[in-house]
């Protein structure tokens, strides 16, 4: 061992000497855990595809992609089809991303490009810390009596003045899309935003000054050089939000209407796999259940699509503004 | 913003014995403070058009925050606290109406630490181009911004690569580049060759005695050496502790090759001789 021939190198009043065993072993005992960890996340993942892919495998067999394609959800003629819900929750996932992550980042940068004393920064952001310990049914009760009664005289309004535009052909008479894009965008605000925070208050001090050094205005050091410095934390914020808000089932059984119907209109109610699964499992026969899991395996396929894609864009992001390392 | 010449004639005449082309910066510095700390007091600095001024002095005597309050730098430090007057053309920078942002366009900086930004070698170098609206070649000016920085050769195959995957060498000289693209008018440079090879950084000295003849330029240096290759005027700050505090000041400015050989002051003497700190 080199620490052998180190140790007769050593004059014999040094403090130096190798680490002991009691290192050794508390080091190898580390990784040792560090790599049980990530194997046994690894095994469960596998194991939860497997078994719901098990349970969903007559099914699958029975309606093949057909059943990706088809809209009807019918249990007395045991026809099966989950086209709306993909929709739906695609749909309702990607209106929450974008109202969710414009302001969960436009949240962001206010609280670390100095807009506010630190003190009172610290504060907000332990507030929207806060919204996400919100339980899902409080937000999905919340949407019943307060946004809906609210939404209802402006898409109304929106639906009698520009009726002509797809996304606002049909009127808000009770719950929707709308109102459940609207919920879950505020539930993936807080994931967005403190993530965004972690990623802009990483950035050294030297980079805000050499953007101000080269005389840009307070926007334009943001614009230009704190995003992108930023971005692929900032990306990882979106895609972790987006993975939210595609699984997020509760509010969305609340709110969205349960209505298996493909319609752009934001004011249409809409079904999502997560809030089919949620309504329909209390009460489903054999039958209707293997349906459900052959639903469940399509809700876990898109989520790891996602998560893949967005892994793939962070790369690249990663790769274009900084260095490879 | 630009030369008003009856002002800088003005400015001029406060500043002790000009020669050259005239004063186009003059630092009247009464008191900077970071919070209570009073780090740099009663500092007189004239910055002559053409010319390179080098600011020496043992570490912590306020040279990097003297040169940052020549372009509102500082302001950036909430706790930051100027008294005094800095003039550029006869204009007082510090004056209410004066916007920050603009008095940084005009003079540019080169910080100790290297800075690029996460982004492309030819888009840190085309920042500052493309903030101005720079409408001519872009690439012409990149290429010509990397040469002066002595570090084309070494990025002229990779400038799509990201700035941070530089060296800290190349990485500094880069900063530079991305500072000189822009041609300012005053050039601030703190410390730019501290984590330079020999040879870099006499290519980067060379770069500061051409570029003076069109702009002007403030160095600091902890480097008596290239103090003496290249700075006309040399302004020597020292410590003050008479007061329990540390507090820097101008000890003695005036050309080179007499700071050097026959100062003044006994504190510069034992400075410049390695007789202190
Ligand atoms: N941001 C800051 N906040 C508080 N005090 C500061 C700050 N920056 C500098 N100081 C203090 O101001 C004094 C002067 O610092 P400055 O950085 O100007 O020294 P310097 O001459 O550039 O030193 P060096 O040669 O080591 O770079 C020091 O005592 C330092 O502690
Ligand atoms: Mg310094």
């Amino acid at each position: 061992m080199a620490s052998v021939s180190f140790e007769q190198l050593k004059r014999s009043d040094s403090v130096s000497g190798p680490p002991s065993s009691g290192d050794y072993t508390l080091d190898r005992g580390f990784r040792a855990v560090a790599w049980a960890s990530a194997a046994l996340i690894l095994v469960l993942v596998a194991y939860i595809v497997l078994e719901i892919g098990g349970k969903a495998m007559p099914a699958i067999s029975q309606y093949g992609l057909g059943f990706l394609t088809t809209t009807e959800w019918n249990v007395q003629a045991e026809r099966f089809g989950i086209l709306p819900q993909i929709w739906g929750t695609l749909y309702s996932s990607l209106l929450a991303l974008l109202l969710g992550g414009l302001f969960g980042i436009a949240i962001a940068i206010f609280l670390t490009q100095d807009f506010l004393p630190p003190r009172l920064a610290a504060v907000f952001r332990t507030i929207i810390e806060l919204l996400a310990a919100i339980p899902s049914v409080v937000f999905g009760l919340w949407g019943i009596y307060v946004l809906i009664p609210l939404l209802r005289p402006v898409a109304n309004w929106l639906h009698d003045v520009a009726g002509g535009i797809p996304f606002f052909s049909t009127s808000l008479s009770g719950p929707g899309l709308a109102p459940a894009a609207l919920v879950l965008a505020i539930m993936i605000l807080p994931t967005v935003a403190s993530i965004s925070v972690d990623a802009l208050r990483q950035i050294p001090y030297k980079v805000k000054e050499a953007a101000y050094g080269m005389g840009t205005t307070r926007w334009e050091a943001i614009l230009k050089v704190m995003l992108p410095t930023a971005a692929s934390g900032i990306l990882a914020a979106l895609v972790l939000g987006f993975g939210r808000a595609l699984g997020e089932t509760m509010a969305l059984a609340m709110l969205i209407g349960n209505s298996n119907q493909i319609s752009l209109s934001l004011f249409a109610p809409a079904n999502t796999l997560a809030a089919l699964l949620a309504s329909s499992f209390p009460e489903a026969g054999q039958v209707e259940i293997r349906a459900l899991m052959y639903a469940a395996l399509a809700l876990l396929a898109i989520t790891l699509i996602v998560n893949a894609v967005g892994l793939a864009v962070m790369k690249f992001a990663t790769r274009k503004f900084e260095a490879e390392r | 913003m630009h030369a008003n010449p009856k002002m800088t004639a003005a400015g001029a005449s406060t500043a002790p014995a000009p020669v050259g082309n005239g004063v186009v910066m003059d630092c009247q510095l009464q008191k900077v403070f970071y919070g209570d700390f009073l780090a740099v007091r009663d500092s007189s600095l004239p910055l002559e058009k053409n010319k390179i001024t080098g600011f020496i002095g043992p570490s912590g005597c306020g040279k990097s925050t003297v040169l940052r309050s020549l372009n509102r730098m500082n302001d950036l430090i909430p706790a930051f606290r100027f008294e005094g007057k800095v003039t550029y053309h006869g204009q007082d920078i510090y004056d209410k109406k004066v916007d920050p942002v603009v008095v940084r366009r005009y003079i540019g900086m080169v910080f100790q630490q290297p800075n690029p930004f996460a982004m492309s070698i030819y888009d840190n170098v085309a920042f500052g181009l493309r903030l101005n609206g720079f409408k001519g070649n872009l690439d012409e000016r990149v290429e010509k911004a990397l040469q002066g920085a002595a570090c084309w050769n070494e990025v002229k195959d990779k400038l799509k690569n990201s700035g941070l995957s530089l060296s800290g060498g190349q990485q500094q000289r880069l900063c530079i580049a991305r500072a000189i693209a822009t041609e300012p008018d005053v050039l601030l440079m703190d410390e730019p060759c501290s984590a330079l090879d020999p040879i870099a950084t006499r290519r980067v000295e060379e770069l500061m005695v051409e570029l003076k003849e069109n702009y002007t330029i403030a160095l600091v240096t902890h480097n008596m050496q290239q103090a003496m290759r290249v700075a006309d005027t040399t302004a020597f700050f020292g410590v003050d502790i008479s007061q329990g505090s540390r507090t820097g000041y101008l000890v003695e400015m005036g050309p080179t090759k007499k700071v050097f050989e026959e100062p003044e002051q006994q504190l510069t003497r034992e400075y410049v001789r390695g007789e202190f700190s």
